[in-house]
């Protein structure tokens, strides 16, 4: 059991202690975070199972499974969201850029490890103060207008909301308030990028076009989306992370957990023998 | 069934004519009370009610103008005194507290708020009037903002808590701390209903008699600073009317008239304006 | 992109277990530690306002004992203190009240709740909540001048010529009185039973309307049979918290009553409540005594209020759970 949790692109990571510079550029992969021996309880029932997870910069990270594997909380730790829950307790360790994340102020973290959630979020502001929220907090030193035109652009929503920035963010469609809330997210320049099943509440054009948007956004920070969506996972990620009942069962490139995966469990769910 | 279909139905019919007919007897009181007071107080309301003080027995004439300002100044008072407090606890209850704390806090409100208001009075009396040993601006306004507290309290908590979750946790995961989080987005999220029951908080002391009786008093004359008795609305409305004086039933009419203006304009605009579609508490 | 590489460690650093607590920063527990005094001053001034009227009631407790409650000489002079009569006065003109307020206001909330189509029944039920704000004063206004004549030239005579042989309908009529009391009580409890009943009525299941009339039951007998015993605790609930008020309300009362500690059966007698006594004698009070002994009657009615405040919010609490979702109140 433990010895098929080792994630398998570990193979491809320079052991302890080595710099990814002296490694050809082709098989070398930056790490952007780590996750380490991580157990998870709410109250006193455990929802996540000793998870280790190394996740690639500037990639897309999917973490897939039935519903309740535990994949959204696994999501939540990586920026401490899961605080704000009562009787939550995080055991392990996870590190960002090498640093661990509980030393640090949770604020900051939060600024550095941006979140999208499963329902498009924004708040009730004009579209320009939803994507300002985050460098206004942050007393951000860039004119606000270029931060938040720069960030639309990123989102690819800049040509539709260009003419109406003063507008309620309520009046944008699902798929655009989405993109709205990836766009508020990338104001603060986050080195890690969330996502949590970004695009369940959205229809099939609205989906291909955050897809679409997820890939793009690959140069400019990592990303770690949550689905349940198989299909969306294959299309769009570099790793694919696959949880059962909280533990982590395969963590492969992605066109080898979906066309040889080493565990059959993995298999039975990418077949869609249950889940 | 031993009775018949059509009695049955006739039966139907009848009780819900008759509950109809109750709706609209209740409905009418509205009406009837706002017509007997235009037709009786509509004449006495003229500029010199608004800018003179009262006149002696026996002369015809003057005004109120002294109690309009002592309201003014009542009220001012506890709303500085009851908003913060309801507002700033509400806060707390709706985003911070255990629920231990919570239920104590919440059953301390609900309780402060079905106190009898003559309670309060002696409440006032016995904090602000003793050790002051005067009736005084300052005892009104503490026991109406007294009276404020807990239904500011419980309704901006309940649209503190309508406010749905996905706002802070978005606000949380763009950095922001707790505070700023409340500051920022949850309460502008929440701010036109916090605002609604602030005003029908606000409405509901300013009719109220009972607990300025013997702690604002009255007064006939100007009251300077917050440490003297003064006149109020609601009180001269009740001195006056069981006051033996024709003249004073008129006037008494006239303020009766004034004040419930000023009260249903008041939730007329929390309810029919800033409320829509936001569904209110009664407290 | 600052990302260096990572490896993951070999055995793990120390990582205990965190309670959302250390996550907050400085500034989140200066404002919860702010919020949360304002909320303790809540607690706080509810205790102090039940400390405050068992301590300012500390002289007549120790004289007169449970007599006080049992006696009916009000003798300021001779610093008798017996609060029978207020207490009579308080529960009859209550009585009276929801005898009028009860069937007319529970009509009027079936009405708006089963057959009023929704957007009338809101409209007047918007007129309701505009009733309810009246305040009590301008019901006394009213009272006075309007229900006292009406009461002396045409209800009491009347009531008097067909029920005198009750004792309830008996003696002069003054016009002022219990009776006066109870009708003026009666329009201003009003708005709150209806209000109240409306939403619990409301809070109903469709489906158990709807069963009903699919076996056969007419619109009323649905309604009556069904639709109202589902509600049945919530209505008592609205009751119960109109009774409070009623027990509680002072200005209304005090205007119409007469203010005369007597007890008596007849309705059209006058009286005095304990809330209009003390908005009537409270100021003038010479002598601690005296004083003392009206603030144990402020007691005495909190008390009152505060046990049938407590009843109320369980019965609507009890419906709105069964029938689920209601706004607390």
């Amino acid at each position: 059991m433990h010895a098929s949790v080792r994630p398998a692109v570990s193979l491809n990571i320079p052991p302890t202690g080595s710099n990814a510079e002296t490694r050809e550029p082709a098989t070398a992969l930056t790490m952007s975070m780590c996750v380490s021996k991580v157990n998870f309880f709410y109250g006193s029932k455990q929802t996540l199972f000793d998870i280790n997870l190394e996740i690639a910069a500037n990639k897309v990270t999917a973490l897939i499974g039935p519903s309740g594997c535990g994949k959204s909380t696994l999501l939540r730790t990586l920026n401490r969201m899961y605080e704000t829950l009562r009787d939550a307790r995080l055991e392990g360790e996870i590190l960002l850029d090498g640093k661990s994340i509980f030393n640090q102020d949770v604020t900051s973290l939060r600024r550095r490890v941006g979140m999208v959630f499963q329902r498009p979020n924004p708040f009730p502001k004009s579209i320009f103060d939803n994507v300002a929220y985050g460098p206004r907090i942050n007393g951000s030193k860039v004119p606000i207008a270029d931060c938040v035109e720069k960030s639309l652009r990123r989102a690819a929503l800049w040509d539709e909301v260009k003419d109406h920035l003063h507008k309620s963010a309520y009046e944008l469609s699902g798929g655009q308030q989405q993109r709205l809330c990836i766009a508020r997210a990338l104001a603060v320049d986050p080195e890690v990028l969330l996502l949590d099943e970004p695009c369940s509440a959205l229809d099939p054009i609205s989906t291909a076009k955050i897809e679409e948007l997820l890939v793009q956004l690959k140069e400019f920070c990592t990303i770690v989306t949550v689905t349940h969506n198989m299909q969306q996972a294959a299309r769009v990620s570099d790793f694919t992370a696959f949880l059962l009942i909280g533990q982590l069962i395969e963590f492969s490139p992605t066109a080898q957990l979906f066309t040889t995966p080493k565990d059959p469990r993995t298999e039975a769910y990418i077949t869609g023998r249950f889940g | 069934m031993s009775l018949g279909l059509g009695w049955r139905k006739f039966v139907s019919g009848f009780m819900l004519t008759m509950t109809g007919i109750c709706a609209v007897v209740a409905v009418s009181a509205l009406f009837l009370i706002l017509g007997y007071l235009v037709f009786h107080g509509g004449a006495s309301v003229n500029w010199n009610f608004f800018t003179k003080l009262p006149v002696p027995v026996g002369e015809t004439g003057g005004g109120m103008a002294n109690a309009i300002v002592g309201s003014g100044k009542l009220l001012l008072l506890a709303t500085l005194i009851g908003v913060p407090i309801g507002f700033l606890g509400a806060i707390y209850l709706a985003e911070f507290s255990g629920t231990t704390t919570a239920f104590i806090v919440r059953y301390a409100a609900d309780l402060l708020n079905g106190v009898p208001s003559i309670v309060i009075g002696i409440f006032a009396y016995s904090l602000v009037v003793l050790p002051f040993k005067h009736f005084s601006t300052l005892a009104g306004g503490c026991a109406l903002g007294v009276m404020m507290i807990p239904i500011t309290l419980r309704s901006t908590e309940e649209f503190l808590r309508s406010v749905p979750n996905a706002l802070r946790e978005g606000a949380m995961a763009l950095g922001a701390s707790k505070w700023k989080a409340i500051a920022t987005v949850i309460v502008p999220c929440a701010y036109r209903g916090i605002l609604t029951a602030i005003l029908l908080a606000f409405a509901r002391v300013a009719g109220e008699t009972a607990p300025l009786l013997f702690t604002a008093l009255g007064n006939s004359f100007w009251s300077p600073g917050w440490n003297q008795p003064t006149a109020s609305l609601p009180v001269v409305i009740y001195n006056y009317a069981i006051s033996p004086y024709e003249d004073w039933h008129r006037q008494a009419w006239a303020a009766g008239l004034v004040l419930l203006s000023l009260i249903l304009v008041i939730n007329i605009v929390a309810r029919g304006v800033l409320a829509r579609g936001t569904p209110l508490s009664r407290s | 992109m600052a990302a260096t590489t990572t490896t993951v460690p070999g055995t793990g650093p120390v990582a205990g277990s965190r309670s959302w607590l250390s996550g907050l920063r400085e500034g989140d527990e200066i404002v919860r530690l702010i919020t949360f005094l304002f909320a303790a001053f809540v607690v706080f001034l509810t205790v102090l306002l039940v400390f405050e009227l068992w301590q300012g009631s500390v002289l007549p407790r120790h004289k007169f004992g449970f007599n006080f409650l049992r006696t009916s000489v009000w003798d300021p002079v001779n610093e008798q203190f017996g609060a029978l009569p207020f207490i009579y006065g308080t529960v009859v003109t209550a009585a009276v009240a929801l005898l009028i307020a009860v069937p007319l206001g529970l009509g009027a909330a079936i009405f708006l709740a089963e057959l009023a189509p929704v957007r009338l029944s809101d409209n007047l039920e918007f007129f309701i909540d505009l009733l309810a704000a009246v305040p009590s004063v301008i019901y006394g206004l009213l009272g006075i001048f309007i229900v006292i004549p009406l009461m002396r030239q045409y209800i009491q005579p009347a009531l008097k010529s067909t029920l005198g042989f009750l004792p309830f309908f008996q003696g002069p009529a003054y016009g002022l009185g219990f009776l006066t009391a109870g009708v003026v009580l009666a329009i201003m409890l009003l708005p709150y039973i209806i209000s109240v009943s409306r939403e619990v009525l409301l809070s109903v299941p469709r489906d158990q309307r709807e069963a009903a009339l699919a076996l056969g039951a007419t619109r009323w007998e649905a309604t009556w049979k069904v639709v109202v015993p589902f509600a049945r605790s919530g209505i008592l609930g609205s009751i119960f918290l109109a009774l409070a008020r009623a027990l509680g309300e002072t200005m209304a009362v005090t205007m119409v009553i007469g203010n005369t500690p007597v007890i008596s059966a007849s309705l059209f007698s006058p009286g005095d409540s304990i809330a209009s006594v003390i908005a009537s004698q409270f100021k003038e009070a010479t002598g601690d005594l005296y004083l003392q002994s009206l603030i144990e009657l402020g007691l005495v009615l909190f008390l009152l209020t505060f046990i049938l405040n407590g009843l109320a919010r369980l019965l609507i609490l009890a419906t709105s759970e069964r029938g689920g979702g209601m706004a607390h109140l």
